[in-house]
């Protein structure tokens, strides 16, 4: 009996034998990890389902400047987009998500900023960086209202649409858009909007209610009794994976 | 990542290379942001320009993924098992994008 009885240290520890982080990253850390693969996959079949959308209906064929909204081809993004607040009737193609776009890589930057704070245990630092960051997620979900109002409202003229109403084709002016019916496209085009769009926008909702934690509890001194900063890197993972998913949004709902 | 930890130290100058590091990033994000705005409204739309696009958000991703979110400095097993799932992504992406056009030449061919 007594000869199986192994004593602390006599095996000599191997990486993936227990004990030892072979990652050399906490458990929290790691599960944060795997929950933004899952979220990758959750985000990649939303904007691949918009690709196979798009492959399988007609582009538009003809020169950008002709270009009319229908409902018979996929519309071309940047004649959409090109609304900006307080600049009625100018047209600014892909500015404004231009703006937001910059908005939320500036969070981001703050973010980093605060975990790298937080690495030499700077209160006052964590904090100043994590009001930042707030106001950056607070702002951008502000813009999407704004893009979310624009988009559902319409343009001033709507447009001209092809529809079927009792069974007959007729002609029918549209303004704005919803689940059913879109002035800029077909209604598919809006649905993935709506539904791209609102599921980052959640995603930085929860990002920025994470952050307010997070500012909270180091506000209150939690991060310094507990001695670690390292829940501020955790959510900062988060915040910054939200900031990547809408780079992929940019390009692929946006610019192609 | 671990030294990193056990600094503790009231230094105003500790991690000011980090720093250093997180507004290079911050630059070279803005700057290609900004170069594909500048390629929306110049290059004519095709193959080219979208293929530009996708290399350019790689680049980016890149950036985010490695530098503010730290993987590019973490042990080469937790690299690999995130980078590795992502194959799955590439499948979906070239499984569903045929069908698409399998979709499109059925309908209006």
């Amino acid at each position: 009996m007594a000869s199986n009885v192994t004593t602390p240290g006599a095996i000599e520890p191997k990486m993936w034998m227990g004990g030892i982080e072979p990652m050399k990253a906490s458990y929290g850390k790691l599960m944060m990890w795997f929950f933004l693969i899952s979220d990758t996959f959750t985000f990649s079949a939303l904007l691949v389902a918009y690709g196979t959308a798009r492959f399988s209906f007609p582009a538009f064929s003809g020169e950008a400047a002709d270009f009319t909204f229908s409902n018979m081809y996929w519309p071309i993004p940047e004649k959409v987009y090109e609304a900006v607040p307080f600049l009625h009737g100018v047209t600014l193609p892909l500015v404004f998500v231009g703006i937001m776009t910059f908005i939320l890589i500036a969070s981001s930057v703050t973010m980093v900023l605060a975990v790298e704070a937080g690495h030499r245990m700077d209160r006052e630092s964590v904090e100043k960086y994590m009001l930042w960051t707030i106001l950056g997620g607070f702002t951008f979900l502000g813009c999407q209202a704004w893009e979310w109002s624009h988009f559902i409202h319409g343009t001033e003229t709507g447009s001209v649409m092809k529809v079927i109403q009792d069974g007959t084709w007729v002609n029918k002016t549209v303004f704005g858009a919803n689940l059913t019916e879109n002035q800029y496209g077909p209604p598919a085009f809006a649905d993935f909007f709506f539904f791209i769009t609102g599921f980052h926008g959640t995603h930085v909702f929860s990002g920025v209610i994470l952050n307010i934690l997070i500012f909270f509890r180091s506000a209150t001194g939690f991060y310094d009794k507990r001695g670690s900063y390292e829940m501020v890197e955790k959510v900062g993972l988060y915040w910054h994976f939200v900031d990547l998913v809408w780079v992929f949004v940019f390009t692929f709902f946006y610019l192609v | 990542m671990a030294e990193v930890h056990h600094i503790h130290n009231q230094d105003p100058n500790a991690g000011a290379e980090q720093r250093k590091a997180i507004w290079k990033t911050f630059w070279i994000l803005l700057i290609l942001t900004a170069v594909e705005f500048l390629i929306a409204f110049t290059v004519p739309h095709g193959i080219l320009k979208v293929s530009i696009f996708i290399v350019m958000t790689i680049v980016k991703a890149f950036y985010i993924v490695g530098e503010f979110m730290h993987l590019k400095h973490e042990t080469k097993s937790l690299i690999w098992s995130i980078l590795v799932p992502v194959i799955f992504v590439a499948w979906l992406i070239l499984a569903l994008l045929l069908e698409g056009n399998a979709i499109f030449n059925a309908v209006f061919d």
